[in-house]
């Protein structure tokens, strides 16, 4: 293979590739003329389903399928790019939208062709102010040349495009609060069934696709469905970009071909954990994703893989933790964070996030029994699947998994906290406390008291 | 008496608009009343603005977020006087704009510091310092965490996941992403924020993977 760059992140370090005539220099836009002049909408949409493109948003759904799910006819439909990248550990939309805007633009142009769509928007966070006034300035750029607008190219095609701009919140990034939202509402879910694509936005038929997806679209319409499918594996077509962050040396944004073993990602690309640290545990799709441990390093990094481990490829955020790194805070800041996030509208979410956070810190704090941990996995249990969106199952499955694979470190922990506690409480009068040795307890010393 | 008078002081309604909608309370009206567009003065060029955003959508009412960041960046906050303005232009009422910003972290409800910090402590932040970090701002800026400083220069905040953390432990400081920082940085924030420089020359900017190549798929197999 040629492309020493990948697809998506071929061109990044071309100079001013924001701007509209550096991406034209390099190809760009010449896509959208060809589905648009050459193609109909059905052509374009039978090569998107052909390419076998999943949505990298998280879910991994088949994009040509979901766009085939919206009715035909004449009905005001809507497409919506995701652009709310607020998972913890993902920072890959952003750098896409920050390097090569107009890849975005000239992708849902293309997908907004393929399913006969006449209005577009992208939401973005309102934290990304910078990526944001970077895609407003292109948007601009693209209505002067021609590519946006009434009439695309000069053909009888439509389609205007606007830059929604977020106000904060993660929920937002759930398919149908982030319409809400868009619709100038709080962001809660909403019900499903109706799915977007029947009644989504304005109650329209909607489509909805990440960042990162609709940048490859305009790659698969110039190459071909077979180019693309020359990629990756065969249930998982075309090239990921990978996340990595934290305990490792080299963080950062990689475009690897799907199904590359996962330690070529970690240690090969990222530069593994500091120099003397063991990988304890790593997340392989954003922090919602059960976690994985050192054993599962050389699983190859795909959709199938990752799920018949018992964990999913997310939107490819991969969290490395290293052995200096105590799992009870990482389950207690995660699960701080859903607490923080849960938009309160169902029970078992808007509790159980608070509850576990409560139970953790006592964890943490050395105020538990291994029995809570059980009472904890129960909590965990009963949020999954029952809620309106996955927000309470996203922190349940990674902290159910922490107490699964971790359970001897968490009963340590809340042993060794136990002990320094009842250390400080006791020892300002008495002096140093001698536990006889047969209880197995030995502490240290009171210096933690003075 | 009025019929809501015992509700007075309840949680929520400590802002002067809700008070205001309390003293007006009428038995016989809708208490979240669309003010009158004639009723309330809308500085010219932030009319212009949110009916700017208006157009924008199929919908008036997709603006509102729009128009709330609008006003914000005019009045520092959302204040009951902030409100009363997309009300009137917008033609909602000021308990439905509250209703929606209340649900959004970066719109401000009470009054707040003038240079806004948000450092993310998030995990890949975490396990790189940001708490470290975030004591030194909290220091350097004299703000408490999640409060404004009392000369009414800073706000800092403790964020959620930023979407940064190739440069782990970062802070947005007013939109501007900056990291990986270190104790010693803070200050330096503090400075020249302080000084009056701008936020966009503070530190330099590191972008997502600058200062490396782009590693490509067969480098990715060769290693």
């Amino acid at each position: 293979m040629s492309s020493a760059g990948g697809i998506l992140l071929k061109h990044v370090d071309v100079p001013d590739l924001n701007r509209i005539e550096t991406y034209e220099r390099v190809g760009g836009y010449a896509a959208l003329r060809k589905a648009i002049t050459e193609m109909t909408g059905d052509q374009v949409l039978k090569e998107l389903e052909a390419s076998g493109l999943r949505g990298r948003g998280g879910a991994g759904f088949s994009m040509g399928k979901k766009a085939s799910f919206l009715p035909h006819g004449q009905i005001q439909k809507y497409l919506c790019c995701n652009a709310d990248e607020s998972e913890p550990g993902t920072f890959k939309d952003r750098e896409l939208m920050h390097r090569n805007p107009h890849q975005l633009i000239e992708g849902v142009l293309i997908a907004a062709y393929a399913a006969d769509i006449t209005h577009a928007f992208i939401y973005i966070r309102g934290e990304y102010e910078e990526e944001a006034d970077i895609l407003d300035a292109a948007v601009t750029e693209a209505y002067t040349r021609g590519y946006v607008g009434d009439s695309i190219l000069g053909t009888g095609f439509g389609c205007p495009l606007v830059v929604h701009r977020g106000a904060g919140a993660y929920i937002c990034g759930e398919e149908t609060a982030l319409l809400d939202s868009l619709e100038g509402k709080r962001g809660n879910p909403r019900l499903k069934p109706p799915f977007p694509a029947n009644q989504g936005l304005y109650q329209g038929p909607t489509l909805i696709n990440n960042v990162e997806t609709l940048s490859n679209v305009p790659h698969i319409i110039a190459n071909g469905a077979d180019w693309f499918r020359k990629f990756g594996t065969e249930r998982s077509p075309g090239t990921k970009v990978v996340s990595v962050s934290g305990c490792v040396q080299r963080p950062g944004n990689y475009e690897i071909e799907l199904g590359v073993s996962s330690r070529d990602i970690i240690y090969g690309l990222a530069g593994g954990p500091p120099e003397g640290r063991r990988v304890k545990a790593w997340f392989p799709g954003g922090s919602s994703a059960p976690v994985l441990t050192e054993e599962h390093l050389d699983l190859p990094y795909d959709f199938e893989h990752m799920a018949e481990a018992g964990s999913m490829l997310g939107s490819g955020a991969i969290i490395v933790v290293d052995d200096s790194v105590p799992i009870v805070s990482v389950a207690l800041r995660l699960a701080e964070f859903y607490r923080h996030e849960s938009c309160g509208k169902c029970v078992p979410c808007r509790e159980g996030t608070n509850w576990t956070v409560k139970m953790l810190e006592r964890v943490d704090r050395g105020e538990a029994t291994p029995m809570d941990l059980d009472v904890m996995t129960d909590v965990q249990t009963n949020i999954i699947g029952n809620c309106l969106c996955l927000l309470g199952d996203s922190m349940a499955m990674p902290v159910g998994s922490m107490i699964a694979k971790f359970r001897g470190e968490f009963e340590a922990h809340i042993e060794e906290a136990a002990r320094s506690q009842f250390a400080v409480r006791r020892s300002p009068e008495d002096g140093p406390i001698s536990l006889s040795d047969e209880a197995g307890l030995s502490v240290p010393a009171t210096d933690e008291a003075a | 008496m009025s019929k809501f008078d015992h509700l007075r002081g309840v949680p929520g309604s400590r802002s002067r608009l809700a008070a205001q909608v309390w003293e007006g309370a009428r038995v016989e009206a809708d208490p979240a009343e669309v003010p009158e567009p004639s009723d309330v003065r809308v500085p010219d060029h932030l009319r212009a603005t949110i009916e700017h955003h208006i157009s924008l959508y199929p919908d008036r009412r997709s603006a509102v977020l729009p128009a709330l960041s609008a006003v914000q960046r005019e009045h520092g906050w959302l204040s009951p006087e902030a409100m009363l303005q997309v009300a009137a232009v917008m033609q909602f009422s000021p308990a439905y704009l509250e209703s929606v910003a209340s649900f959004y972290d970066m719109l401000e409800l009470e009054p707040v510091g003038t240079h806004t910090i948000f450092m993310c402590t998030n995990l890949s932040c975490q396990m790189r310092g940001a708490q470290d970090v975030l004591a030194a701002l909290s220091e350097a800026t004299g703000s408490p965490v999640g409060g404004s400083s009392p000369d009414g220069m800073f706000r800092l905040r403790a964020f959620e996941c930023l979407g940064a953390c190739d440069i782990a432990p970062m802070a947005s400081i007013e939109g501007h992403y900056r990291g990986p920082l270190t104790v010693a940085d803070a200050t330096v924030i503090a400075d020249h924020l302080r000084a009056g420089g701008a936020a966009a020359e503070v530190l330099p900017q590191k972008l997502p993977t600058a200062g490396k190549p782009a590693v490509g798929l067969d480098e990715g197999q060769a290693q």
